[in-house]
This record gives structure tokens, sequence and C-alpha cells, in this order.
């Protein structure tokens, strides 16, 4: 690592890149969210037909990656937070970091099946 | 004595009464070229905007995410009639809105914040924040229509 550098690598580094690659990845989605449920006012044929998109196995991925992707940016926010505005934030950034880590893959654990259920009983279904 | 503390007051100065130094600016210095009218906190007010709206949208997204994708099926009961059975009662009319609102602001902030990190040229970062602004507006404008002239009995 060349010294002088921001760029230091690490927990700081790495964790604010993937905080504005989710960030940026669900702003993206929130803009085609709100387009898709204006469709509620053009009838409940055309909203209900674009929905049945995000019943599809692929689209239903997604959206396990998009909550992966918000309570990322979510817990690791939180975190932003603490570092900015707790006395001792700073100097437990890391250990902060790799709480929302943990937090995270439990979260991400226990949303597996309630947000895959529609592919898995479609699929595998009884 | 070791080298680094050797004395140098003692060297013989390039300056003098009638050969100045030469006068370093401050980086800061507010200079004829500097406009008056855009020494705003807006960045400040920016940077408060995104922790405390960050805070509220982690409540308002998840519960979001738990009542649409997590309970009750999933994303299976979703459809018009679910919609329609959540948007008869003003507190999730509310909450959509509040919810809108505060991602849209955030996200454009952050989306600026991107451009004016990544985009150099004067050109691109000028017509990418236009872009972004314009589908900023326009989305949030969409968004509030829908949920305040959302009719369970469009036809």
């Amino acid at each position: 690592m060349p010294a002088g550098t921001l760029y230091r690598g690490r927990e700081g580094m790495w964790s604010w890149v993937a905080h504005r690659v989710t960030g940026v990845l669900i702003f993206f989605f929130l803009f085609v969210h709100v387009l898709d449920t204006a469709l509620v006012r053009v009838s409940p044929e055309a909203y209900d037909d674009v929905v049945a998109t995000y019943k599809t196995p692929l689209v239903n991925v997604m959206e396990y990656g998009l909550v992966a992707a918000i309570l990322f940016h979510a817990l690791n926010g939180l975190r932003v937070i603490a570092v900015d505005f707790w006395s001792k934030g700073p100097k437990y950034q890391k250990q902060l970091l790799w709480s929302v880590v943990g937090v995270w893959v439990v979260l991400m654990a226990g949303a597996f099946y309630p947000v895959l259920q529609h592919t898995l009983r479609t699929l595998f279904g009884s | 004595m070791s080298a680094e503390t050797t004395p140098v007051n003692d060297a013989v100065s390039l300056y003098d009464v009638d050969h100045p130094a030469p006068v370093i600016e401050p980086p800061r210095k507010r200079t004829a070229k500097t406009p008056k009218a855009t020494r705003t906190n807006f960045e400040l007010y920016g940077w408060l905007f995104m922790r405390l709206s960050g805070i509220v949208l982690v409540v308002l997204v998840l519960g979001h995410l738990l009542i649409q994708l997590v309970l009750d099926g999933g994303v299976s009961k979703i459809g018009f009639a679910f919609v329609a059975g959540r948007w008869a009662s003003p507190f999730w009319q509310a909450w959509d809105l509040v919810m809108l609102w505060l991602a849209m602001l955030h996200g454009a902030n952050g989306l600026r914040t991107v451009i004016n990190d990544y985009a150099q040229r004067d050109n691109t970062r000028f017509w990418l924040k236009m872009l972004l602004y314009t589908a900023t507006v326009f989305t949030v404008l969409l968004g509030t229509l829908v949920i305040f002239t959302f009719d369970p009995n469009i036809r």
C-alpha cells in the first residue's frame, strides 16, 4: 500500500465502497418501483401483470439481493451515524463494522425462506 | 547535536525589506472571484439530512420490507387488492408518502455526491445532475399523485 493515500483499504474503505454501491443500486430500484406502483392508477390488470414479474424465480432472487443491499446500507448507515456522533465511534469503527456484518448475516439467514418462499414453493412445492 | 535539531535560523535569509517573501494565499481565502451568494451551509445541512432521514428510513423501509416481502407469504400475496387494502388506511398512506419523499431525497443527494466525485468534466457533471434532478422531481411527484388519487374502484 503506497504511503500518503487516503485509500488505506481494510474495514474503513471497503465499508465505504459497499455503502456507495448498495446506495446506488437501491436508488435505481426505487425509481423503477415508483413507476411500477404507479400502474395502480392505470388498471388492476396492468398492476397485477407487472407484479407477476416480481414473482418469477429470477426476480424473486433479485428481491433477496435487494433485501441484502438495503439491510447492509441501513445497518452500516447506523454505524456511520455512530462514528460521526458517538465520542467513541471512531475508536470502535472496526468492531462496529463486524457487528454490522454479524447482524446482517443473521437477518439474511432469517429472511431466506420468507422472501424466497414463493419461488421455493413454485419449484419444489407441495 | 543530532542532524534533526540543527538550527536553521542562522542561515542567510533570501528576503529582506527590499526583497520581501512572496505572499502565499491561504487555500480557502475569499478572492474577488468568489461569489458571495454561494457561500451557504448547504453541504452541512445535506450531511445532517442524510443522517436524520437515514434513521427514519431504517424504520420505514425495514417495516415496508417486512410487510411486503417477509410476512404473510412474502411476495405471493402482492396484487392490486393487497395495495387497495393497505391504502384504505390513512396511516399506511402517510407511511408510504413520508417514505417516498425521504427515500427519494436521500437517494438523490447520495447520487449527487457520487456524480460530483466521479464525473470529472464540468459539462458531464452538470448534465448528469440535471438528469438526476429531473428524474427525482418526476418520481416524487408521480408517487405523491398516485398515493393521493388512488381509487380502489378504478373500474
